[in-house]
């Protein structure tokens, strides 16, 4: 199954980088008669202004997984060097970042997302960077586990009795422990992350038009849903194909680097 | 107010079915559930009352977490259906920039899904009596 998850994960990334050559319209002008459904010229039919919804798609493929990326690099790279520096400090500034953490918690992930990028504004930059915030939490918890289990062992007393640094500590001896969790949260927050796009462009408070989000297709398709179902069908199965594919990707990762959660 | 359940409803069946399965695969290895079977109780006796109850606690525990997805989710189904819910005032507030109602909104979010996690924590008392809160 995860085999599967990764080819789909593959597919949408060669989908994505080869967008210009794959896709047979350009995705933000009009190529044909409004809504027309799915034939030879226009294989998933056409949107509300007669843009092809297949060279759309194809080219929503970037911007999915731009934000997923990029987001999900975000949490990862604050929310780790956060969780490290906690765990191996330790003390007040342990306790002060982690109720920071739990503040941060005791709002839903996506009502959070939705604050923020309302604060910060709409758009590709800010629901990016609202995103990723979202996930910094998360990770701070998964790396500093780890590290609270590893900062007392001898070899980490023995780095830093031999003159390293915290830096050079952290990054050598004390970070491999956290990888195995922390590459299993970055794949499974991969998809969240990209859902988490889908649901702010849906509401108007992502990707602005004409740019070819997958949620704002859904949002825009979704009232010519009983015209022509097309339109919001085939994004929401393109954002349903991507995040399984994560999700399959995610599961085998973590069956493979973290045997006790083995289902 | 059926469909905009349903919808939010099924994606958490599917959460809660995973977890209950690897769950209760666990619990039905140990040691005493093969007691229970030796004394001789009947299969749903051993099943129901021995491994669910016991099987139980993470799933609690998710159905938690995933209180706070549903009220993000609510949000989208909220603008779907055309619900006037929480969901629907936090996003005109946010698109008409108005702060203090998108403040209220989400402390009263944060509050709701708090409580939530506190109830998790009591019903884990519940379900194992051996887990105890206060001065023990």
């Amino acid at each position: 199954m995860s085999t599967a998850g990764a080819a789909l994960v593959v597919a949408f990334v060669v989908l994505a980088v080869l967008a210009s050559v794959v896709a047979p319209h350009a995705p933000e002008d009009p190529v044909g008669q409004r809504l027309t459904a799915p034939q030879r010229a226009y294989p998933l039919g056409t949107d509300e202004f007669g843009r092809d919804i297949l060279s759309r798609l194809i080219f929503g493929s970037r911007i999915s997984l731009w934000v997923g990326v990029v987001a999900v690099a975000i949490g990862l790279v604050g929310g780790a060097s956060v969780g490290l520096v906690s765990g191996y400090v330790g003390g007040r500034l342990d306790m002060f970042l982690m109720r920071v953490v739990d503040v941060m918690f005791s709002i839903p992930p996506i009502i959070l997302a939705i604050t923020l990028t309302g604060v910060l504004g709409p758009g590709l930059t800010n629901a990016t960077v609202a995103i990723g915030l979202v996930y910094l939490p998360t990770f701070a918890r998964v790396a500093r586990g780890p590290v609270l289990a590893v900062v007392g062992r001898e070899y980490v007393e023995a780095a830093r009795a031999a003159g390293g640094g915290a830096t050079r500590v952290l990054s050598l001896h004390v970070l491999p422990n956290v990888m195995a969790p922390l590459i299993v949260q970055t794949t499974l927050a991969l998809s969240t992350a990209i859902l988490a796009e889908a649901t702010l462009s849906f509401l108007g408070l992502g990707i602005q038009p004409p740019e070819p989000s997958w949620g704002t297709m859904l949002g825009t398709g979704r009232k010519y849903m009983e015209l022509a179902p097309w339109v919001a069908i085939f994004p929401g199965a393109a954002v349903m194909l991507l995040v399984l594919g994560f999700n399959l990707l995610g599961d085998g990762l973590r069956d493979v680097l973290d045997p006790r959660l083995r289902p | 107010m059926a469909f905009p359940t349903l919808a939010l409803a099924l994606s958490l069946v599917a959460v809660v079915m995973r977890m209950t399965r690897s769950s209760m695969l666990e619990v039905l290895e140990q040691d005493y559930i093969q007691t229970a079977r030796a004394k001789g109780a009947a299969e749903p006796t051993v099943v129901l009352r021995h491994a669910l109850k016991n099987a139980l606690i993470p799933v609690v525990t998710v159905v938690g977490v995933q209180f706070g997805y549903l009220l993000g989710g609510s949000v989208v189904v909220e603008q779907i259906f055309g619900l006037p819910g929480l969901g629907f005032m936090l996003l005109n507030a946010i698109y008409q920039r108005d702060y203090p109602v998108v403040q209220g909104a989400v402390v009263f979010v944060a509050l709701f899904f708090i409580l939530v996690n506190l109830v998790v924590d009591l019903v884990y008392g519940v379900l194992d009596p051996r887990i105890r809160y206060g001065s023990a």
